[in-house]
């Protein structure tokens, strides 16, 4: 039960942001890079080390692996069960959390090497990488909501020093604002749902008083939900995803990092850290946040399909992938993973092979963007001549997104796509829909950079070569756990109530989808392989209204900027503006100017004549003195 | 009723001091108000004696009438200003501060006649000992007074060297 | 054998001390003076304790001290005023209350 080295984990992090944040400026790029990637080897060591203990741990009598809190400061109390404390909790989803992060951290601090060769603020970038991952680890070891709170809010500052990195670009400037004021305002949802949570249950922890939980009646819905507003902020679910495509403004492995890896699926781990009480006590608030991941999965999958700048594709394919883990922890009915309870396994397994997919096609676009000094596909083609390792990488995370086995990507998605026919067949066939279109528009990506028409122009120019050991190793790295880690019998580590899970396929979905997704593929490498496509450009211009709406995101981004611009700005913060300078501003200097008025007026009384002074002193002090007999 | 040599002498210094305090305050040289004010100083060391605080008289007398008298004879002749109490202030004005005055007297007096002082004796010949006050003024414990002691001679001090700073000579 | 002397009649005299002080202070315009007012003001506070302390509370000593740390306070302000006044005079060579008005507003 000893488990009291993981305050490294934390700890580590913080001490090398604050090596790098304070002293980084004055070391050389190099060991300023080595500090944070030691560090960061060590965590991940840990990570592990912790992660093989705790699983080898005996299960407990309920045949479920024991919560274990190595370490817990109490640091505000307010009443005797309410407080706010600090300290790491290990249970399975938070141990399989540390590994995932400090996996993908690992493998971006060695992939920056190459990648940020050379980049003004090499140093700051390290710091605040290391700032990210401290924040994280701490969001997903918290033991009480508050604490989670409180690192989900440091987890969002750091989002918006690494969007902003590159601070002379004025779109990386608005895209960071953006993050934050977006996420911000979905934290707001978040924070009153504590504030609602830690009223009525009377404590901040995970697991509150039965009679409490009786007792709040309608008000735990309410809270969960609007916790998961602030979860539906930071994990980009629709409408709030606005955010997330421009992130990429951010250097490449940042957006591997964070908008692909981690902090998106921190909404993710939210729900499934709440997911005894949704289960339990707000079954109907679970079932929306499967509709609404349901439909961001769909939206952001139809967004994907036209786009062409690179990042943008990866960054609306992470959104739709998020819409799957929430749908999967959404469909749930029971906690019993054999009856109804199967989806959150599924998600979590779906989390862990996402995140390592996904940040291996984040950091191959990177090398592309490395290689070719653009984001759009129109400068790229036939780069599997040039590049031949990220090209084989790109290829394998592609059909482990697409659900192709063995890869990991086909098991985790099989599961969710078991949980939603268990729920509804409906959901289950849109969910199977979505998943054909992940298939057709990463393929559409996949053979648009590496295959089609190649732009010799811009290739003669500046031929793109592979890039350095320092940023394929990392490919190669996660492009194995993509490949087998699809074999881990996650459902005996991870289920909905804790019980150790056989995973099964079950073959009527498995051969659906992968029908499904050999279509899909086919049908992209029919538009998309060869050097013409007068299949897409036929579309295109078929429906060149519907092309349109989807390139422009289906103008969800100008829906938002006409609510705030023309409907919140004008009607309620113009008069509220007009009411601070008019009103407050005017009152404060009617203040001002009377006082001074008043002095000017009583000026002369100030004769400098201490007798005058002393008469009225007298004076007063009589009439004092008589007011005070006749009160008293 | 008997009139014993205490009360006499009590009466006769009251008034000793009651007539010099009104006219320290109403001569027109200064000279004279500071000889008034002198006469004030050691009748009021004489009540300290019908008191029984014989060694507060004995400070009064040395340090009020032998030190501070002397400073501001000193002064006056120092300013040349013994003859200087022209300005005589103006009719309205002293109208409003002798109104002033007569109605603060009023209501001091009003104060001390409704307060219902019942003591009027007290054990005559019974003197303070100046052992016992000089063993209070040097004790730390309660009812003691070390403290005051030493930031008394903290003020003086600060305050000798201040009137030394600035009465010298630029 | 006791003296019969009634309270009242030492603070009527302090009394009539504290309004000469008073009154002395308004109406004088040379600083000397005005001090000496001060003089009698203070005495006449002087007298109160002692005779609070006789009276009322023989067995204690407050009164009598804080006459005395009245006595050696009122020697302080003295010496500091004269102190002032003395340099004044240099300065302007005046000392009256009306010449001196440079902290008017």
């Amino acid at each position: 039960m000893e488990f009291k080295y993981t305050i490294l984990i934390l700890l580590l992090p913080l001490l090398s942001f604050l090596l790098l944040g304070l002293a980084g400026m004055k070391m050389r790029h190099r060991l300023a890079g080595s500090i944070g990637t030691i560090s960061l080897g060590v965590v991940a060591l840990l990570s592990y080390v912790t992660a093989y203990n705790y699983f080898t741990l005996d299960r407990t009598a309920e045949g479920v692996f024991p919560t274990v809190q190595p370490w817990n400061f109490e640091w505000l109390p307010f009443t005797e069960s309410l407080h706010i404390d600090m300290g790491i909790m290990l249970d399975p989803i938070s141990v399989m959390m540390l590994v995932v992060i400090s996996t993908v951290s690992l493998m971006v601090h060695i992939y920056s090497f190459g990648y940020m060769k050379g980049e003004r603020g090499f140093q700051r970038y390290y710091a605040f990488l290391s700032l990210f991952t401290f924040s994280m680890l701490g969001l997903v070891v918290a033991t009480n909501i508050f604490q989670m709170y409180v690192f989900w809010e440091l987890v969002g500052v750091s989002s918006y020093l690494l969007i902003g990195f590159y601070y002379t670009k004025p779109e990386a400037i608005a895209a960071s604002k953006k993050a934050f004021i977006v996420t911000r305002f979905a934290d707001l949802g978040f924070l009153i749902g504590i504030l609602l949570y830690g009223y009525y249950m009377g404590t901040f922890t995970f697991t509150p008083v039965e009679t409490n939980l009786m007792g709040a009646g309608m008000i735990l819905p309410w809270a969960l939900g609007l916790m998961f507003v602030g979860g539906a902020g930071k994990s980009a679910m629709f409408p709030l995803h606005i955010w997330l495509p421009d992130a990429m403004e951010g250097p490449t492995p940042v957006s591997a990092l964070i908008h692909a890896a981690t902090m998106v699926v921190a909404g993710v781990y939210l729900v499934a850290r709440m997911f005894p009480l949704f289960i339990a006590y707000a079954p109907d608030t679970l079932h929306i946040v499967a509709y609404v991941g349901a439909f961001t999965a769909f939206y952001a999958a139809s967004v994907a399909c036209v786009q062409s700048d690179i990042k943008r594709v990866l960054a609306f394919s992470t959104i739709s992938q998020i819409g799957f883990m929430m749908v999967a922890l959404g469909v749930c009915t029971s906690a019993d993973p054999h009856d109804g309870g199967l989806g959150y396994m599924a998600s979590m397994f779906h989390l862990f092979t996402h995140a390592m997919f996904k940040a291996l096609l984040f950091l191959g676009a990177g090398c592309i963007i490395h290689a070719v000094h653009s984001n759009e596909m129109s400068a790229m083609g036939g780069l599997r001549k040039y590049m031949p390792i990220t090209h084989i990488t790109f290829l394998i995370a592609c059909l482990a997104i697409a659900g192709i086995p063995p890869f990991s990507g086909f098991f985790s998605k099989d599961e969710i796509l078991t949980a939603c026919f268990q729920f509804s067949p409906a959901m289950g066939w849109i969910m199977t829909v979505i998943a054909g279109m992940t298939a057709f528009y990463m393929f559409r990506l996949y053979y648009g950079i590496f295959w089609g028409t190649e732009n010799k122009q811009l290739h003669a120019e500046h031929t793109p070569h592979e890039s350095p050991l320092t940023m394929t190793f990392p490919l190669m790295v996660l492009a194995a756990i993509t490949i087998f880690g699809g074999f881990i019998p996650f459902g005996e580590f991870v289920s909905s109530n804790g019980h150790a899970y056989t995973i099964h396929l079950k073959a009527s979905v498995a051969v659906t989808s992968v029908v499904v997704a050999v279509v899909a593929i086919a049908l992209a490498t029919w538009m998309y392989a060869r050097d013409r496509q007068p299949v897409a450009d036929m579309l295109a211009r078929r429906f060149p209204r519907l092309h349109r709406a989807a390139y422009k995101r289906f103008y969800m981004d100008e829906i938002w900027m006409f609510v705030t611009k023309k409907i919140i700005f004008r009607c309620i913060s113009a008069p509220v503006a007009w009411f601070d300078r008019h009103v407050v501003d005017q009152f404060l200097n009617f203040m001002a100017w009377s006082t001074n008025a008043a002095g000017e007026e009583l000026q002369p009384i100030q004769s400098g004549k201490i007798q005058s002074y002393v008469v009225w002193f007298f004076g007063g002090a009589i009439v004092l003195t008589i007011l005070l007999l006749l009160l008293l | 009723m008997e009139i014993n040599l205490q009360e006499i002498v009590f009466y006769v210094v009251a008034a000793f001091i009651a007539v010099c305090s009104v006219l320290a305050v109403t001569t027109g040289r200064l000279l004279r108000a500071a000889t008034y004010l002198l006469f004030v100083l050691f009748g009021t060391a004489a009540i300290y004696g019908l008191l029984g605080y014989t060694f507060l008289g004995a400070v009064q007398l040395m340090v009020y009438a032998g030190g501070i008298v002397v400073l501001y004879v000193f002064s006056i002749l120092l300013t040349r200003s013994d003859k200087d109490m022209r300005d005589k202030i103006s009719k309205p004005k002293l109208v409003s501060v002798v109104l002033t005055t007569l109605v603060g007297c009023a209501l001091i007096l009003f104060l001390i006649f409704t307060n219902g002082f019942v003591l009027d004796a007290i054990p005559q010949g019974v003197e303070l000992n100046v052992k016992e006050i000089g063993m209070a003024l040097i004790g730390g414990d309660k009812y003691e007074y070390v403290l005051p002691f030493e930031l008394l001679s903290v003020l003086l001090l600060a305050c000798m060297i201040g009137g030394v700073l600035i009465a010298r000579k630029r | 054998m006791n003296l019969d002397i009634h309270v009242i009649h030492y603070l009527v005299l302090s009394t009539i001390m504290l309004i000469c002080g008073i009154f002395g202070f308004f109406t004088r315009k040379n600083m000397l003076a005005t001090l000496i007012s001060v003089e009698l003001i203070l005495n006449a506070t002087n007298i109160n304790f002692a005779v609070f302390n006789r009276y009322l509370f023989p067995g204690q000593l407050e009164g009598h001290f804080f006459a005395l740390f009245g006595i050696a306070v009122a020697a302080a302000e003295t010496a500091v005023a004269i102190a002032i006044i003395l340099n004044v005079y240099r300065n302007i060579k005046k000392i009256m209350t009306d010449d001196v008005t440079d902290m008017n507003g």
